[in-house]
């Protein structure tokens, strides 16, 4: 035997931590990355500071219905006289939470199911991926009203008919990652050796579909917010006197002709948080297609056994 | 060279445009009329780069920077993507290694071939144009038949897929043909037919043909002149015999030496290490850290190319220490016993017919190996090799029959076995790069089995077994904290073999496990299989289609074809008088290094 000390051929220190790290700081170092955390860091800021900041109690009395900026209240007014920059540093920390605690629970759930379904496959794969198409046929929005409208508005109920909303979509993309996992071979070889099924799931799996999921998770984060917004716009949100933002455009957009800020505030708000969110979200997703770790084959392959499902297109490594 | 060159190339560099690393780096290459170049090399050296360059091509995100590529009297690199896109197709052509992609799935292959004719010859009319593709048809030896053409490419075989992929190539009679490892894809028989075809066709209308192949095997049958690069350079270029009988570049010797032999006359030697990648490559000669015959001097420039014969040229400065060693030079592998220890068969199957769903694959298969020996299960594609492995490892259930370990039968599924006979057959699978998790260092993926073990045993006992595992298959301790994608092909291989021997296995299933490495680093994986065979003891069962490797890992041979065993003897005997047609015909198809048979032979 030749004892052989083979160089790696690039393995620069310190580059074998998780892979979401990398995705995250290629994402940071991106232009669009960097825009999207400077449209969104603000929002966060206004959102979970607000509360400490706010010059007055949201839900005090300070003037006239509808009166214009002041000294006294910058922004004006609202329709009964309270202090709208009280109320919109008070008013963004339920949709925040309430978007992101939505989106991780539709995130879980859907990469459960889909990964039950594409690693399980045949009647219960099945049986997973029509009731979730079932589901998909509703109108998103109608699917939560109609919860909503059915149990009362609750906040908690909110969040799940949103996560709800998520979970098909996710599933679907997990779905489709995980069948594209399992004709790897190392999950053949955790077959062969009888590794228990959810032991695969977590461990072959689930670290192996991260880079889509995350795409998808930064996209319904978006959609999330939307949403949440949309339904407390309609009252199905935080009730009354509660300050919120979708709440305050719908409570004010009478008197939008005589001060219009306690209206175009709020959505100014929810408009950069949206697209700073997409941004950040469709950077992550390009930052995670570059860096995919390479599975590819060599630049050649031998005969294999078609029969055997495991041939692989032979693809030159690109020599870069 | 009097005269005039199809082909020529100088001093071409292509780069990667963003990093200005070399990819082909001073390349000078002529191809005279009729004649085949052999571009031979490992996987990176820039083979494909070069042969894409040739069509004016380089691939997205890398340019060519300086020198110049003719093909007659035209200068490739300085045309418009207009004017090359009317010459591609008629004065050179590409015949692409997967044939399966580069035909159109959606159309006709008889459309596809007239296709290539309307778009060069405008003022050819319907019969003309029939009457050229039946002129091609038969060229490539295919039927003329009005089936073939009116088929679509699912319809058509692997070897004829290819052969119409040639035919395209062909047809407008080209000056000069790139071949990009046209036959790597397909089983030995065809591969014999396509070859032969390639030489006809270049012999009959004194086109030139550039044949880019990592297998010297394919270039010592096939072609006039030889060039080897490594690491984006040139090494050697040269006839063919002279380059593949006596090598005059260190590199090239060791290259033949890791070349399997039908005969098995040469023990198998790998070039341990690997090439650098581009943008770590430094002013010197490249192969000098791999290469036993260097010396100070090879670290200081880059080697000049020194005159070894007439039109054979070697970029060495050791050339005179090199020249003249003969290649072969070995020993030969001796003649292997049949390691029965008494005990009877490890391994028992007895009567299988398996198959997918209500397609057979697999009749009446009936084998054994017995503890310690090697069984090598030799077959082409889709003669239900990997299907009897996958019953053997239990991911393939769908089979009657039985399968017994040491006398006690297995159930089909992996998981209804129990853990002690999951441990003893351990199966190393075919491409080292999907058969480890991306996510998992390499020190995690070696242990992982250990904690679905019995035993559980502890921290510090694990950490014991994945060195010692490690040590067994000769890789460093520094390879622990790594990741799969860290690692080269050969590498990532030895971790997969490390993986299946940290729980001490009787039997090995290796289903092609060298099949996608360079021919360098298979040795060393041979070397490795081999040799823990016989310190461990281990059973082995080696599947590959290539019969050459056969000698050095097995002391048995079962040839399987449409799932059937044909015969079934010890390696020399089987080889040497088959007693079959079909495994005379897998012999005789064998590429060889013809220069060394005759001369041995």
């Amino acid at each position: 035997m030749t004892t052989q000390q083979d160089t790696a051929p690039s393995a620069p220190e310190g580059r074998s931590r998780a892979l979401w790290l990398d995705v995250l700081a290629r994402t940071c170092r991106s232009r669009r990355g960097l825009v999207g955390l400077a449209l969104v860091i603000p929002i966060v800021l206004i959102a979970v500071l607000g509360p400490f900041l706010a010059p007055k109690s949201p839900t005090a009395f300070v003037g006239l219905p509808y009166a214009g900026p002041s000294s006294e209240a910058w922004l004006g007014t609202d329709g009964i006289g309270r202090d709208v920059l009280s109320r919109v540093l008070w008013g963004g920390r339920e949709i925040l939470a309430l978007a992101v605690l939505a989106t991780v629970i539709g995130i879980v759930v859907g990469t459960a199911l889909g990964t039950t379904a594409g690693y399980v496959k045949g009647a219960l794969d099945e049986a997973i991926m029509r009731t979730l198409d079932v589901a998909l046929a509703f109108p998103q929005i109608i699917l939560a009203l109609l919860l909503v409208s059915i149990i009362g508005p609750q906040l908690w109920l909110v969040c799940l008919a949103v996560a709800a909303i998520h979970a098909p979509q996710v599933a679907r993309v997990a779905r489709a990652a995980t069948l594209r996992t399992v004709e790897q071979d190392h999950v053949k070889y955790a077959e062969a050796f009888g590794i228990p099924r959810r032991r695969v799931i977590l461990g072959e799996v689930v670290p192996n579909i991260i880079s889509p999921v995350m795409v998808e998770a930064g996209l319904r984060l978006t959609y999330s917010i939307a949403i949440i917004a949309s339904l407390s716009f309609l009252g199905f949100g935080l009730q009354p006197p509660s300050a919120d933002w979708g709440l305050m455009v719908n409570e004010n957009r009478i008197g939008i002709q005589q001060n219009p800020w306690p209206v175009v505030t709020p959505i100014v708000l929810i408009a950069i948080l949206t697209v700073g969110v997409n941004m950040f979200s469709d950077a992550v997703a390009r930052s995670a297609l570059g860096i995919e770790a390479p599975i590819a084959p060599p630049s050649m392959s031998g005969s294999d056994d078609a029969l055997g499902g495991a041939d692989h297109v032979a693809t030159e490594v690109p020599a870069s | 060279m009097t005269p005039e060159p199809v082909l020529s190339v100088e001093r071409l560099v292509i780069e990667v445009a963003r990093t200005g690393a070399r990819v082909v780096d001073d390349v000078s290459l002529t191809v005279g009329p009729g004649e085949v170049l052999g571009l031979a090399g490992e996987s990176g050296c820039g083979k494909t780069t070069l042969s894409l360059a040739l069509l004016g091509y380089t691939r997205r995100g890398l340019a060519a920077s300086s020198g110049r590529v003719r093909v007659g009297d035209r200068s490739l690199l300085e045309m418009g993507e207009e004017a090359l896109e009317h010459e591609r197709g008629s004065l050179v052509t590409y015949v692409p290694q997967d044939p399966a992609s580069a035909l159109n799935p959606a159309l006709r292959v008889g459309t596809q071939l007239e296709e290539v004719i309307t778009f060069h010859r405008r003022n050819e009319d319907r019969a003309g144009r029939r009457g050229l593709v039946t002129k091609v048809l038969e060229d490539v030896g295919l039927p003329t038949t009005r089936s073939l053409l009116e088929s679509y490419p699912h319809q058509l075989s692997g070897g004829q897929q290819q052969r119409i992929a040639i035919a395209m190539a062909i047809v407008n009679r080209p000056r000069l043909i790139v071949m990009d490892e046209p036959t790597t894809g397909l089983d030995v028989t065809t591969q014999a037919r396509v070859l032969q075809t390639i030489r006809d066709v270049c012999r009959e209308h004194g086109g030139g043909v550039v044949y880019v192949t990592h297998d010297l095997a394919v270039v010592s049958s096939l072609a006039i002149r030889v060039a080897v690069m490594y690491a984006g350079r040139l090494a050697e270029v040269g006839p063919a015999d002279q380059v593949l009988q006596r090598p005059a570049h260190p590199y090239v010797h060791g290259l033949l030496q890791a070349v399997p032999d039908i005969e098995g006359r040469r023990e198998l030697t790998g070039i341990p290490g690997q090439a650098p990648d581009p943008g770590r490559r430094l002013e010197q000669c490249l192969f000098a850290p791999r290469c036993p015959l260097a010396v100070e001097e090879c670290r200081q420039a880059i080697p000049p190319p020194v005159a070894v014969g007439e039109g054979h040229r070697a970029w060495c400065i050791r050339v005179a220490e090199q020249a003249g060693a003969p290649v072969a030079a070995g020993p030969g592998v001796a003649p292997r016993e049949v390691a029965a220890n008494g005990s009877g068969a490890l391994l028992a199957i007895d009567d299988l017919d398996a198959g997918y769903g209500s397609r057979p694959v697999l009749h009446g298969i009936s084998l054994s190996i017995p503890t310690g020996a090697s069984l090598a299960l030799v077959g082409e594609s889709g003669s239900g090799k990997t299907t009897l492995a996958r019953c053997i490892a239990g991911l393939h259930t769908g089979y009657t029959g039985t399968i017994s370990l040491a006398g006690a039968q297995l159930a089909r599924a992996a998981r209804a076995r129990p853990a002690a006979a999951r441990e003893a057959i351990q199966y190393v699978f075919q491409n080292p790069y999907s058969s480890l998790n991306p996510r998992r260092s390499i020190e995690e993926s070696i242990a992982q089995p250990l904690h679905y073990t019995e035993e559980h045993p502890d921290r510090a006992e694990i950490d014991r077994r994945v060195s010692r595992a490690l040590d067994s298959v000769s890789l460093s301790a520094a390879v622990r904290r790594r990741y799969p994608h860290e690692l080269s092909g050969g590498q990532r291989q030895r971790v997969a073999i490390a993986r299946a021997l940290i729980v001490e296995p009787r039997l090995l299933v290796c289903d092609e496990v060298t099949s996608a490495l360079d021919v360098s680093v298979q040795a060393v994986v041979i070397e490795l299989l081999d040799e823990l065979r016989r310190r461990r003891g281990l059973s082995m069962l080696f599947v590959t289609h290539n019969l050459a490797l056969v000698h050095s890992v097995a002391d048995e041979i079962a040839v399987i074809e449409g799932g059937r065993i044909l015969e079934r003897g010890p390696v020399e005997r089987v080889l040497a008088r088959p007693t079959s047609e079909a495994t005379r015909a897998l012999v005789a198809n064998v590429p060889r290094l013809a220069p060394v048979a005759s001369g041995a032979g």
